[in-house]
């Protein structure tokens, strides 16, 4: 492993900038990487190496002919594979999608080609990104760096485990009830998720529209940050993407402070549940940034208490519609049955074969709750509850500016410790779930090691709509503070990982 | 498949009240689809006005066409409408192969525009006021070819073809409230509502509004109960009614049909019913019942439309005159009979008839024209009056030649078909072929004593009362003067003579 690989993001970024680095150099290095340790973590279902090399020639290319270049002109990527790529195929974790090469990119897949960034990748998820641990994976399950009997986090395991295993720098993810920041808590590495509509969804291959949002994963706040200024912006192929600009997340990032503001300890998300180790972390947190100038309040979230169910209900109803495409009419995967069968049948053995069993399960639990006469007790109660949850926040952000809680209730668990439990499998995501239900902005960054397993644990931090440039400000304090304490980066702390026979 | 029991029309109605509803979707003209940037011209080469949206591909997104909102709250203005300051798409889902994303995008319940109410005048000079319910936007499905099999349907069909060009295609569908009370003109009622919606949304310009390309599309809802019975009885919805006849027809068979089942004590199925135009019948489509669960909710992809006051008065400040506001108000300009009026109604003709008044001919002049010569020509050639090759400008030159006396009646109507066969307008055709009546008195004098020369009696005949012998000079001199002269000016110089 070259040390190429160890640099944060905005050190590669400054590298390239002063020519002390090739763009190939950087892109190879990641590749070598990627062809080390990818057999072992299974990070990424698609590895576009050609076409991130060509990039890559073409930017030091375009730089040593002294052309002005975007920020991140140069530095590679990985692409989580539930967005549209036509250079490979996207087959968001499904069957029902193998070998798919779609005919358009997603908006922010172009916005990265235009930044000049080659895109190492396509990574790995829990099928259409139902799960917490990519188990759910028709392509197998990606492993954690830490431990490579243990489950990266999900759906965006193939993100989190790149950019842990140093395979990229930067990684992009989506998430829609936590699957940028649980992947995050459990990999020791930084994701957040922006406030709906910040990001155009445009070639995002939809879970619950009303829910999902991508955002950048990475190895640093400021590295997060970078790659959200990129992505960022009005889209007018995306009718809910904001309409203004939320303003530079790299200054944000660049200016931390904790002065003066109120951080809110969400009394719901803390105790009972959750593993010693990562409330030990959580609460030493607090206490720096105490003593950093910041003021600690308690917040009463109570309608929190209802908010996994109420996602169960709006996720699959959503999911249920937005998966009725997938019918081998126009794309992907056909099963003929035999015997000259109907188009009914041909699309019923199609979905049958195509989807994994978490998909069935909420396609069917979705058109259930949606079904006349349970529409009203189901998906109607649910939407009241995501009104309830949003008031609950509202009030808690009168008293504090940022709210946290531990990202993830535990650290990473192993491998089949949780497949069978759906309802346990949920869990993970009690803390991150109303921030999609509340369509407010979400990050998880490292909170040191519990000490029972030696594994990261992850604080998430929240704020108000379109209020992220907040959360990068008290995130990059909170960074700073723990890279004091600690004597190094928490991605240092983990231990080298051991690939191959 | 046979035709089923009928009962007699009028002993239908002295048995049961007609109940009808009409659904009818009319097809915005817009230049793009409703969520797309694609053409929206769907007969162009099958799947080519396709992008990943209307296709449904994997990660797409909707966005809304703007024109089309605009649209759509024309014509429920039009239609005396509120307009919702919010409303949402919901999904309506359903598997269907023609149906990309396997739901569509449609209103459900926050329609753009609803509680109108419009004024049907119907042949027999009765009007009606049939409420609407409401106006929504959706879109339209691709378009499925069954291929193998005689029926021409999915079942039986070897495979099927899909042509995606259609699926996207901006629609407004309005629906109306129950109408009650039109008795046995509830048909006609049915097709003047239809050809009104037709006349708006042209008047308006959102829709070509041509019915047997599909751009206005009615299902006819019937349903019959017992005089004096409260609850609405059980209704069938007829399919592919796709031109004024086939309503009218469709409703009458209905009426018939339901009348023998429930007077034989049977009930009716609730269902949809396709209409067969060849054989003049419905037949059993698929069950359909209230509780068809399309798991509607609302559409998450989309923000709701919120068109600003503004925009709505704009709209309505443009709006153009209602088509029956116009009709009252072209037969009180034009002074017309009542059945003079309704003949033209009836016809089709009163934009030609307008345009030719305000081209300078007389309004008596101008229908004459056109609900005589022009329609019998048309009628004869088998066409409508509008595939003919006259403009107004013409039947408006032609009408001023005869009020002038330059051509009489008879030469009109030579130079109306010479017209029609692409010779001209009526003033080239007159002078080219030499047609215009002979006005020079001494040229008929000539003429008049020729013919005196060789029936000397006739002057004596006259001269004693006997006017009906003055016919055998006239026409002598008619046909002396290949029949371009005026007969009664060659009656006043017959007389004259006679006096002299």
């Amino acid at each position: 492993m070259t040390d190429l690989i160890k640099h944060n993001a905005s050190e590669l970024v400054e590298m390239l900038a002063t020519k002390q680095v090739s763009s190939v150099e950087v892109t190879q290095a990641h590749l070598d990487r990627i062809a080390e340790v990818n057999p072992t973590i299974n990070s990424f279902l698609h590895v576009t190496g050609e076409e991130a090399l060509k990039v890559a020639s073409d930017v030091d290319k375009r730089r040593a002919a002294g052309e002005q270049l975007p920020l991140l002109a140069g530095l590679p990527i990985a692409v989580k594979d539930n967005l549209t790529t036509t250079d490979a195929p996207t087959t968001a974790g499904s069957k029902i999608l193998e070998g798919w090469i779609p005919q358009y990119d997603a908006t922010v897949v172009k916005l990265l080609r235009a930044q000049g960034m080659p895109i190492l990748g396509k990574t790995n998820l829990d099928e259409f990104a139902m799960g917490s641990s990519t188990e759910f994976s028709a392509y197998g399950p990606s492993r954690n760096p830490w431990d490579i009997e243990r489950i990266p986090g999900g759906s965006g395991g193939g993100s989190s485990s790149a950019v842990a295993s140093f395979s990229a720098p930067l990684a992009i993810g989506s998430d829609t009830g936590g699957s940028i920041r649980f992947p995050a808590a459990v990999t020791g590495t930084v994701g957040h998720k922006p406030t709906y509509g910040a990001v155009s969804r445009y070639g995002l291959i939809a879970l619950a529209s009303s829910l999902d949002q991508i955002g950048p994963v990475s190895r640093s706040v400021l590295d997060a940050a970078l790659l959200q200024d990129v992505i960022a912006g009005h889209d007018p192929h995306d009718s809910t993407s904001l309409p203004e600009s939320l303003g530079s997340m790299a200054d944000a990032a660049r200016n931390p402070s904790l002065k003066g503001k109120r951080i809110g300890v969400i009394k719901q998300l803390s105790g009972a549940g959750f593993q010693p180790g990562v409330q030990a972390r959580f609460d030493e947190s607090i206490e720096l940034l105490a003593k950093a100038g910041a003021e600690i309040v308690e917040v009463d979230c109570p309608s929190f208490e209802y908010a996994i169910a109420a996602y169960y209900l709006i996720l699959p109803a959503e999911a249920s519609s937005n998966l009725a495409k997938f019918d081998s009419v126009r794309f992907g995967l056909r099963v003929t049955p035999d015997g000259n069968p109907t188009i009914e049948r041909v699309m019923a053995a199609t979905r049958e074969a195509g989807f994994g069993p978490e998909v069935k399960r909420r396609i069917i639990l979705g058109t259930y709750a949606l079904s006349s006469g349970y529409y009203d007790a189901y998906y109607g109660s649910a939407q009241k509850v995501r009104t309830l949850i949003q008031r609950d926040l509202a009030k808690a952000f009168e008293l504090a500016d940022v709210l946290v809680s531990p990202t993830a209730p535990t650290t990473a668990f192993k491998f089949g410790e949780k497949i069978d439990d759906p309802l346990a499998m949920y869990l993970n995501d009690i803390a991150t779930i109303p921030a999609n239900l509340a369509g407010i902005p979400g990050m998880a960054i490292p909170n040191g090691l519990a000490e029972e397993d030696g594994l990261p644990s992850g604080i998430q931090l929240l704020a108000p709509a379109r209020a992220d440039a907040r959360l990068y400000e008290v995130a990059a304090a909170l960074e700073s503070l723990h890279e004091n304490v600690w004597g190094k980066r928490m991605m240092q702390f983990a231990p080298e990982l051991k690939v191959g026979a | 498949m046979a035709k089923a029991e009928l009962m007699n029309y009028e002993q239908a109605l002295e048995q049961f009240e007609v109940v009808i509803g009409l659904e009818v979707h009319v097809e915005l003209n817009t230049n793009t689809k409703m969520f797309c940037g694609c053409r929206n011209d769907f007969g162009d080469e099958p799947n080519t006005n396709v992008c990943p949206i209307c296709i449904g591909l994997p990660g797409s997104l909707p966005a809304v066409n703007r024109k089309a909102v605009e649209s759509s709250i024309a014509i429920g203005l039009a239609l005396g409408c509120s307009i919702a300051p919010t409303g949402r798409f919901s999904r309506k889902n359903y598997f269907y192969p023609d149906l990309a994303k396997n739901f569509q995008t449609s209103q459900y319940d926050e329609p753009i525009a609803f509680e109108g109410t419009i004024d049907i005048e119907i042949p027999s000079g009765n009007v009606f006021t049939v409420a609407i319910e409401r106006a929504h936007m959706e879109e339209d499905a691709g378009k499925l070819t069954h291929v193998g099999g005689n029926t021409g349907r999915i079942h039986g069909a070897e495979y099927s073809l899909v042509d995606y060009n259609r699926a996207g295609v901006p629609l407004v569908e309005i629906v109306t409230k129950p109408i009650i009370g039109a008795k046995h003109e509830a048909p006609e009622l049915a097709a003047a509502y239809v050809r009104s919606i037709r006349e708006i949304v042209k008047a308006l310009g959102v829709s070509e509004a041509r019915m047997e390309r599909g751009n206005v599309r009615c299902d006819a809802n019937v349903s019959l109960r017992r005089h004096g019975a409260e609850k609405l009885g059980t209704r069938t919805e007829t399919k592919n009614v796709n031109s004024l006849r086939s309503i009218e027809r469709a409703v009458r068979y209905e009426i018939q049909r339901q009348a023998h089942i429930l007077a034989a004590g049977g009930s009716i199925t609730q269902e949809t019913r396709h209409w067969h135009e060849d054989r003049g019948m419905t037949s059993s489509g698929r069950p359909k019942s209230d509780a068809d669960d399309y798991r509607y909710f609302p559409e998450p992809d989309l923000v709701p439309v919120q068109p600003s006051a503004e925009l709505i008065e704009k709209i309505r400040a443009s709006l153009p005159e209602n088509p029956s506001d116009r009709r009252k108000r072209l037969q009180a300009e034009w002074a017309f009979a009542d059945l003079e009026f309704r003949d033209v109604v009836n016809a089709g003709l009163l934009d030609q008839i307008e345009e030719t008044v305000l081209a300078g001919a007389k309004p008596q002049a101008a229908r004459k024209w056109w609900t005589g010569e022009v329609a019998r020509l048309a009628n004869a050639d088998d066409k409508d009056v509008s595939e003919l090759s006259v403009s107004p400008a013409d039947i408006a030159q032609l009408a001023s030649l005869v009020e002038s006396g330059k051509i009489n009646d008879r030469i009109g109507r030579e130079v109306l078909a010479a017209v029609l066969a692409g010779e001209g307008t009526p003033e080239q055709i007159v002078a080219e072929r030499g047609l215009e009546v002979v006005s020079d008195d001494g040229a008929l004098l000539a003429a008049i004593d020729d013919a005196l020369a060789t029936q000397p009696h006739v002057i004596d005949a006259i001269r004693e009362g006997r006017m009906q012998a003055a016919g055998a000079v006239i026409g002598a001199v008619m046909k002396a003067m290949k029949g371009q002269a005026d007969a009664a000016r060659v009656r006043e110089l017959l007389i004259q003579r006679a006096s002299e």
